[in-house]
């Protein structure tokens, strides 16, 4: 089939566009934001990958790829706001004197 | 398969790739963050749903058809709840926008 060819070919430019904009990023925003939209595109290309092979039992993976990436896209957007994963926030304020990660702060600023 | 089937099945796919150039496109050349997330958040959703549109066209009525329909709705679910949490995180940050450039050429100095 061409056409999955065609489609397959797009996603794959668009993919090498965010990477590039991933790597060079003025903020941590842009790269997470690129690195979300390229998981999007994964979805997109194993599914294609799926009908392109003739197998279609293996859409299973591109559901749980994109379960996956929001999921990792939500936790390092915690991350950047929290600095930590902690879900206590008693926790949290006791460790709030010490910086965990300066250098993530350094670049934020 | 019908050509008609296989007509809509191929413009909808055709439609979906041009979009997701469009993605990688804006996120590579417009100047600031909210912009690019502009670019990025809309096409990525419009641009899946038309290329699992097609493959489910493909797939027929089977078991494929159904897992298609859940990735294109989890999809359609979490892409702008994924971007609603990366404007405001970057606006909780204080990313602030650039100022405004003028166009005319007596306000090039203002602001």
């Amino acid at each position: 089939m061409t056409y999955f060819t065609v489609a397959t070919l797009a996603i794959l430019v668009s993919m090498a566009m965010l990477l590039v904009r991933a790597f060079k990023g003025e903020t941590v925003y842009d790269r997470i934001l690129a690195v979300n939209s390229f998981g999007t595109k994964t979805v997109l290309l194993i599914a294609l990958m799926c009908f392109m092979t003739g197998r279609p039992d293996f859409i299973d993976l591109a559901l749980v790829y994109a379960l996956m990436n929001f999921i990792s896209t939500i936790a390092v957007l915690r991350f950047t706001r929290y600095h930590d994963m902690l879900d206590d926030d008693d926790l949290r304020a006791r460790r709030l004197s010490a910086p965990i990660a300066p250098a993530i702060e350094e670049e934020l600023t | 398969m019908s050509v008609w089937l296989e007509a809509l099945s191929w413009l909808s796919m055709l439609a979906g790739s041009l979009v997701l150039l469009v993605t990688g496109l804006g996120v590579l050349t417009l100047p600031e963050y909210y912009s690019r997330l502009h670019a990025t958040s809309i096409t990525d959703t419009l641009g899946a749903a038309l290329v699992l549109f097609g493959l489910a066209v493909q797939a027929g009525w089977s078991l494929a058809t159904a897992k298609l329909v859940m990735v294109m709705l989890f999809l359609m679910i979490t892409g702008p709840a994924a971007s609603h949490a990366l404007v405001k995180t970057a606006a909780l940050h204080d990313l602030s926008l650039p100022p405004r450039r003028r166009q005319e050429d007596g306000d090039a100095g203002a602001d």
